[in-house]
């Protein structure tokens, strides 16, 4: 609970007297104040110096090295003062924290020092505020991966025992581990330049035969052009099997992006040695060698520039994408304006709007080329405000978008983050809220176990019980019970609740029950309405478990369904006995407004008849099982 | 009618040419485009500061001792630095109590019982009386105060429906996951339960006499009253 709200549990309890005179029930028992203490202040010395603040403020967090009893190692007894050896900045930040209810981190500290100092003051530092926890995370990470990238090039010496798969695959991912991949990582590199030189090459016009036209290289050395080549496609060929047999994960390799660019590169050679001798489809196998410019593409795991540009390309799809559009629509507005200024006048080059748009791209780029020119005077008008706002739709942008690469990127990354630490805080915030709801059930049974022992009278064991919950806890839970016993309805955790759910069909028969019914006329004249009281049957035997728990909520706890064993077999008069017990509490029953349930108990398909030792029954006993035992 | 056409056009060059130059004097401030800036709000940045009464005062018209007004100022201080607690603060406060359900009807009414001056915020006298009534006043009066809390409209009498309302936003504090079940009809029952049992004259309204005679002849209520004492 945060520590401001804690101060108002005094009031939120006074406020619960709005409650009483509405409900229908007896009120729990307030938890007593075992040890008041007047608020003092106590002192921090912290490496000289010297914090004050009230007992109270520490006490807000218990389970704190400050909030408690672990702080009375640090005591000491001559200067009466709690003495620690800690930076005194960082510990500015730590009593704030219980002041405020709230952990800021300042930037200028390191973060690992801080780490240290939260832990050893027993923090959690998911608990950083808001305001702080974007640059927490940020800096943590950053030193996460500083650590991580000393721990990797440690890392790179040989591992003894690595297969020779392994050691393929970390060569060829990365070439400085050994000689050979780097004689490797070279050759292929000098392949791919050989290879795309080859393909340029083999266009360029080389010396003619006199009586012949100019004919390409490619064409006049066939026979050496086209060894090359194959040397070539040997050795990426190879380089391609040699990585799939590497890759630990054979299907992921295969359709991560380079393997597909491997693969593209090498094909048209294979489909041309294919289709040499079918001369309907050389027109198609002409255009299938374009495709060998793709090797190209292969220098991208040599350069980790030309990936970075192509991640950063796809993450700014959605922007380009953007400009495209918007400079569609741009031109086609002005090829259309240009296309009907421009129709009156004769012999004009501008035919169609589509044709039109040869004209505005060319305009709008400021290129000019000046195969088609507008001669009416609105034409000229209209072009010229094309050429304008060309200037600035296009030559605008281009800065822009390159800044906004860097932003886009960053603020990507970024919002992903956000939108992960929204869930998480969120997470936090439910699970505190279910957290202390489940306290709260939890204390519920512990509470019942406490009642219990009120009764028989034993203390140590309570002492045991008690100490576990703080007072404000505590406190807090009471608060819970009254409002429980206003409404006459409990609390229940979300499994429980889906059962009971389900089940409320099934309430409504009243004859099922076995033979821990044996007090059923008691009150079975005096209340004639549908009447709920809440009935609890702890077991004062001693020998059960230490956890005992209300027998409803068996399906979670097999002790419980040990307990119903033990009601089964055991002679009834002990259960009886504590049923009688219950029954002195001071509520007289008024059958107006008093209101009796039953207790709903589960029991197993096989009925346990070993009294003794964890009877562990099947956890979840199935809804047929479930039957109503009228109390009392 | 080429040359309509043409003239058509050029005039529309000519609109689109005046258009731009016109935005581009707005742009350079030389023309107003006529919209009026909102006022920001001044009121703002005087936020409501208030300071209580003095030690004594507050002493003397509470049940307090001044020690223990010390303590509930400080953490009244602490959570609302401006000194008053408005309706909005007051349901996140109180909800932080109930986190199974809705606690933000009932703390609407208990803000209303506890501005007692009905000005929309709780200052810390408002605060520290409502307190010593609950935790150090006789059964009176809290049976009073309950009484008020109940009386939505403070006409002096509880209506069915005032009562169902406040049983309702009790209800809801609850949330769903209850056993057993909430159903829909229970606040209602538990209100017929409640006027059979205080409607002494059966005319549909629980003035605060009948209230409070019957609250005194509850073992359970009276019992109950005395519960909270100790705290603080």
């Amino acid at each position: 609970m945060a520590a401001g709200v804690a101060a108002w549990l005094p009031f939120a309890r006074a406020a619960a007297i709005g409650w009483m005179p509405v409900a229908n029930l007896p009120m729990p028992v307030a938890p007593t104040e075992k040890n008041k203490r007047q608020d003092e202040l106590i002192v921090l010395n912290v490496s000289g110096r010297r914090f004050q603040t009230w007992r109270n403020t520490l006490d807000r967090y218990p389970d704190t090295l400050l909030g408690s009893s672990e702080k009375e190692f640090f005591y000491n007894e001559d200067t009466k003062e709690y003495f620690f050896d800690r930076d005194p900045d960082v510990f500015r930040s730590v009593l704030n924290f219980y002041r405020t209810g709230k952990l800021h981190y300042p930037r200028y500290e390191c973060i690992s020092s801080y780490d240290e100092e939260l832990a050893f003051f027993g923090i959690v530092p998911e608990i950083i505020g808001d305001c702080c926890y974007e640059e927490y995370k940020d800096r943590k990470r950053e030193n996460a991966e500083r650590l991580m990238d000393d721990q990797e090039d440690n890392k790179d010496a040989k591992l003894p025992n690595m297969t020779f798969r392994e050691t393929m695959w970390r060569a060829f991912e990365n070439p400085h581990t050994s000689t050979m991949a780097l004689v490797f990582y070279y050759v292929t590199g000098f392949f791919i330049a050989v290879s795309v030189i080859t393909n340029v090459v083999e266009t360029v016009p080389c010396g003619s035969v006199p009586n012949m036209k100019e004919v390409p290289c490619g064409e006049r050395y066939t026979v050496a052009f086209f060894c090359m080549d194959t040397a070539c496609v040997m050795i990426f060929t190879v380089e391609y099997l040699m990585r799939l047999f590497a890759a630990p994960n054979r299907y992921r390799f295969m359709r991560s992006v380079m393997s597909i660019i491997d693969v593209v590169a090498i094909l048209p050679y294979y489909i041309g040695l294919v289709m040499t001798d079918n001369e309907d489809v050389s027109g198609a196998f002409v255009t299938l060698r374009v495709f060998r410019v793709f090797r190209i593409f292969k220098f991208s795991r040599h350069s980790q520039g030309l990936r970075i540009l192509g991640y950063t390309l796809k993450s700014c799809a959605s922007e380009l994408g953007f400009l495209l559009f918007s400079l569609t629509m741009a031109i086609i507005i002005f090829a259309t304006v240009m296309f009907y200024a421009e129709k009156g006048s004769t012999s004009s080059k501008f035919t169609s709007i589509p044709a039109s748009f040869w004209y505005t791209i060319v305009t709008m780029t400021t290129l000019g080329y000046g195969d088609m020119v507008p001669k009416t005077i609105a034409g000229k008008i209209f072009g010229s405000i094309c050429s304008l706002s060309g200037v600035l739709v296009i030559a605008l942008p281009v800065p822009v978008i390159v800044s906004n690469f860097s932003r886009i990127y960053h603020q990507n990354q970024r919002a992903d983050k956000r939108r992960a630490q929204k869930k998480a805080r969120l997470a936090r915030i439910r699970l505190s809220k279910t957290g202390s709801s489940s306290a709260f059930l939890h204390s519920k049974r512990n509470g019942l176990f406490n009642e219990a022992l009120e009764l028989t009278g034993s203390t140590e064991d309570e002492k045991r019980l008690s100490k576990s919950t703080s007072l404000i806890e505590s406190q807090h839970h009471h608060l819970l019970h009254c409002l429980e016993k206003t409404t006459n309805h409990e609390f229940v955790d979300e499994q429980y609740y889906q059962q009971s759910y389900l089940e409320a069909g099934l309430q409504n028969y009243p004859s099922q029950s076995p033979s821990l019914s044996s007090q059923d006329g008691v009150t079975g004249t005096c209340c004639t309405r549908r009447s709920k009281k809440q009935h609890h049957t702890p077991l004062p035997n001693a020998s059960a478990p230490a956890h005992m728990q209300p027998l409803k909520h068996t399906h979670t706890h097999p002790q419980g369904l040990q307990e119903l064993s033990t009601i089964h077999i055991q002679p009834l008069s002990t259960s009886r006995s504590s049923l009688n017990m219950r029954v002195e509490e001071p509520a007289p029953l008024n059958c107006q407004s008093s209101q009796i349930t039953t207790a709903i108990i589960s029991i197993p398909t096989p009925p346990v008849t070993t009294p003794e030792g964890d009877a562990h029954l099947p956890a979840a006993p199935t809804l047929q099982n479930v039957v109503k035992v009228s109390a009392l | 009618m080429l040359t309509m056409n043409l003239e058509g056009l050029e005039m529309i060059a000519v609109l689109v040419v005046v258009v731009v130059f016109v935005k581009v004097l707005e742009q350079f401030g030389l023309l107003e485009a006529g919209y009026d800036d909102s006022v920001e709000d001044e009121l703002e940045l005087s936020a409501v500061r208030h300071r209580p009464e003095g030690l004594e005062q507050l002493e003397a018209q509470t049940r307090f001792s001044r020690k223990e007004l010390q303590i509930l100022y400080r953490g009244f201080k602490n959570e609302c630095p401006s000194g008053v607690v408005n309706e909005e603060t007051f349901k996140d406060i109180y909800a932080q109590f109930f986190p199974q359900g809705d606690a933000s009807t009932y703390a609407h009414f208990l803000f209303n019982a506890f501005d007692t001056d009905h000005n929309g915020s709780v200052s810390f006298e408002d605060f520290v009386m409502g307190l010593s009534i609950l935790l150090r006043g006789t059964v009176q009066e809290k049976l009073i105060w309950a009484f008020n809390l109940y009386d939505i409209n403070k006409d002096g009498y509880i209506t069915k429906e005032e009562m169902l309302d406040i049983m309702k936003a009790i209800y809801d504090m609850m949330g769903k996951c209850t056993y057993p079940v909430l159903k829909e009809e229970t606040p209602r029952q538990h209100v017929e339960v409640f006027f059979q049992k205080m409607d002494k004259n059966k005319d549909g309204v629980v003035t605060i006499d009948e209230f409070i005679d019957c609250c005194q002849n509850d073992e359970n209520i009276m019992r109950s009253m005395h519960l909270f004492e100790n705290v603080l």
